[in-house]
């Protein structure tokens, strides 16, 4: 039943597919491809020694870079696709159609591959399946809830994107079937999004006394909701701008023409978005009556992410949407998601366990492998986005689907 | 176990009854079919410092001898091979022993965060740890105030080491190898509401040898692991941060939010959806 346009076997059509489509030896492919090998060769020492073996990890700081920084933050820059998928489907802003398909994917590797890094910070990861076939079911745990959330959402994220899997296939009934799942799956995944956005963050609450006062309050979990709007937000236009140059001959015409005023409506959300976080925090602050920390080295800290990197990327944004200037959004984007990875590395590494004589700091070997996720989503993406129509219009066949 | 239409009546009769009539009913409970947690009292002023339950506690749970050497000021800890450690804390009123393992919470913050109920409090009061359901994560590690669990991070297949109150051995109606080889009757087992009362005997018959707090009878919701001493606690590595209500009722307002949002959301989200898809069609045949 798979035939491609030319009659060829599917067989043939893999095979012809699985061929590298541009140059091998570009600046990126250098420097990933030995990171990626030098990550593998740890991960085998990791499997085969024990976690202690390549990470910095103690007793006391149970959760480092893999958790803290692969899948905390990597998680709020995957809140794109929620945020776009609620404006194209739910709320029908159809100028915005030309980045979901790319928003999506980008959520979905992200996903797929922070749970990948998830098991190798497991201790036991054989055990893995147990909360999902009943042994036990620990309802009581907000990690439980996170986990099957998360599993939940990468389905619907799957089925978000299969039509653009079938049209690649060319099956054109399948595309039909699963363009009609889309609605479902989108108003399924907002709803998982906003409560493992924020069941991130709640994980944390249990740890009141670990985490310092400027970070811990009662809010964590509302707060990493808000700000995986922006997040996410400012990773599609960061990564909107970088595929702009790397795949601009996958780009139809329509989607180059309509990229700034993208760019210009995500900016005017994102500032909105900002500033109901900066004034959340504010009203946090006041509310746990956090003033005498400020005056500390924490409390300087503190001021950096808020003034710095929330603060000043909110009016960024808000200036460069009135002054219709596309390089200032961009560099709020970049402002903002320094903020993001600046805020949750500070509630789960730097502000954890903030006052013992030993801070846990990464070894490079688990930035290694960090970097070697990294880089293979990356190869992924790229390979996805040259075979299928994510940039590029879908073919003429399916063009009734969704338009 | 339950607390069943009789027993609520018996128990109002018996309070009733109480207020009526005095003291005479004091220790008068309804028994029957109520477990009672079993949990510990370890009294410092008669610890010796000996280290008999450090190494007792190795023997009975196939751990390598513990460390000898137990100086004043230096701090032991519990480590993924010693599940029980004694310190020497130089306080306000002297060197103090105080005994360091995992406090058998009322309420657990590890068991409430372990995602397959790895950690699990028996109805029994021990809070122990189960391999074939556990998967690593070491969120248990993370949420307890007390820094209990500790694992083997330089195993191939890593387990999660804590006190488990010789749980096989309170089954087969044994006391903790600890407490059995405690040759000051530093330690006493019993269930936790005679522990209470006896140690608040103690504190009433010596005030001058204790000080007037039973440390674990409020702390973290109540804890398994009951503490006298003659000095303050907080001189004795104990984080007077850790606060005296239950650590998992920080995540219940969030969990508790979590059917509401998965009910009510999606209904919203179709509203949404229906209402823009109208207006929408709208647009379309008025082009």
């Amino acid at each position: 039943m798979f035939k491609d346009n030319d009659g060829n076997s599917i067989m043939k059509f893999l095979k012809r597919e699985l061929k590298p489509k541009a140059k091998l030896l570009t600046p990126f492919n250098l420097i990933s491809i030995p990171i990626i090998l030098l990550g593998l060769g740890l991960i085998v020492i990791r499997f085969w020694k024990g976690l202690g073996a390549i990470t910095n990890l103690t007793q006391e700081v149970p959760w480092g870079l893999w958790i803290g920084f692969d899948v905390v933050t990597g998680v709020a820059f995957a809140g794109g696709a929620y945020v776009v998928t609620f404006m194209v489907y739910i709320l029908n802003m159809k100028e915005y159609r030309p980045i979901v398909r790319v928003t999506v994917l980008n959520g979905f590797l992200a996903y797929a591959f922070y749970t990948g890094a998830l098991l190798l910070d497991l201790g036991r990861p054989w055990n893995v399946v147990n909360p999902i076939i009943g042994n036990n079911f620990g309802t009581s745990s907000v990690l439980f809830l996170v986990a099957w959330h998360f599993l939940l959402y990468m389905l619907a994220e799957l089925i978000e994107f299969s039509p653009a899997i079938a049209e690649w296939l060319g099956a054109k009934r399948a595309t039909k079937i699963l363009s009609g799942m889309t609605i479902g799956a989108v108003i399924f995944g907002i709803t998982l999004s906003s409560l493992h956005q924020s069941g991130l963050g709640a994980l944390y609450l249990m740890a009141k006394d670990k985490i310092h006062p400027l970070w811990y309050s009662e809010f964590i979990p509302v707060l990493f909701l808000v700000s995986s709007v922006f997040a996410g937000l400012s990773m599609v236009i960061f990564e909107g701008s970088i595929s702009h140059k790397v795949f601009y001959d996958q780009m139809s015409e329509k989607n180059i023409k309509s990229q700034d005023g993208i760019i210009h409506g995500l900016a005017k959300i994102c500032s909105v978005a900002m500033f109901a976080y900066f004034f959340l925090q504010f009203l946090v602050f006041l509310h746990d009556r956090n003033w005498e920390y400020l005056n500390t080295p924490m409390g300087y800290w503190f001021l950096v992410e808020m003034i710095g990197f929330v603060f000043t990327p909110m009016l960024l944004f808000f200036y460069s949407y009135r002054l219709n200037n596309i390089f200032l959004i961009r560099l709020a984007a970049v402002l903002t998601m320094i903020g993001v990875i600046l805020n949750r590395l500070n509630v789960t590494v730097i502000g954890f366990r903030w006052d013992a004589a030993t801070h846990y700091i990464p070894s490079w070997m688990e930035i290694v492998v960090t970097l070697a996720v990294i880089f293979t989503e990356i190869w992924i993406f790229r390979w996805v986005v040259r075979r299928m129509p994510v940039l590029r219009e879908s073919p003429v066949w399916a063009k009734h689907d969704h338009d | 176990m339950g607390f069943d239409r009789r027993n609520f009546f018996r128990t109002i009769g018996v309070a009733g009854v109480t207020l009526a009539v005095g003291k005479s009913f004091g220790s008068v409970t309804t028994k029957d079919n109520i477990v009672e947690f079993q949990a510990m009292l370890y009294d410092s002023t008669r610890c010796i410092g000996c280290l008999a339950c450090e190494r007792v506690c190795a023997k009975v749970h196939n751990l390598p001898e513990p460390p000898e050497g137990l100086k004043a000021g230096v701090v032991r800890k519990t480590t993924e091979t010693q599940r029980v450690a004694i310190n020497n804390c130089n306080t306000s009123k002297g060197e103090v022993f105080v005994r360091k393992s995992c406090m058998h919470c009322n309420e657990p913050a590890c068991t409430a965060a372990c995602l397959t109920e790895a950690m699990h409090k028996t109805k029994e009061g021990p809070v122990i740890w189960r391999e074939s359901k556990c998967m690593g994560c070491r969120y248990c590690m993370v949420s307890c105030p007390f820094d209990v669990p500790k694992f083997e991070f330089h195993s191939a297949n890593p387990k999660i080491q804590k006190c488990d109150l010789c749980y096989d051995r309170i089954k087969e109606g044994k006391i903790p190898a600890c407490a059995e080889a405690c040759p000051g009757d530093a330690l006493t087992f019993g269930t936790r509401r005679e522990l209470i009362s006896e140690a608040r005997k103690r504190i009433f018959e010596n005030p001058k040898d204790y000080i007037n707090q039973i440390y674990g009878e409020e702390v973290a919701g109540g804890t398994g692991l009951l503490y006298l001493s003659s000095a303050p606690f907080s001189e004795q590595g104990f984080d007077p941060k850790i606060q005296n209500s239950s650590y998992p009722a920080l995540t219940k307002g969030f969990l508790y939010s979590v059917p509401s949002v998965d009910v009510l959301l999606p209904p919203l989200l179709l509203g949404i959806y229906a209402a823009t898809k109208n207006n929408h069609s709208k647009e379309e045949d008025n082009e």
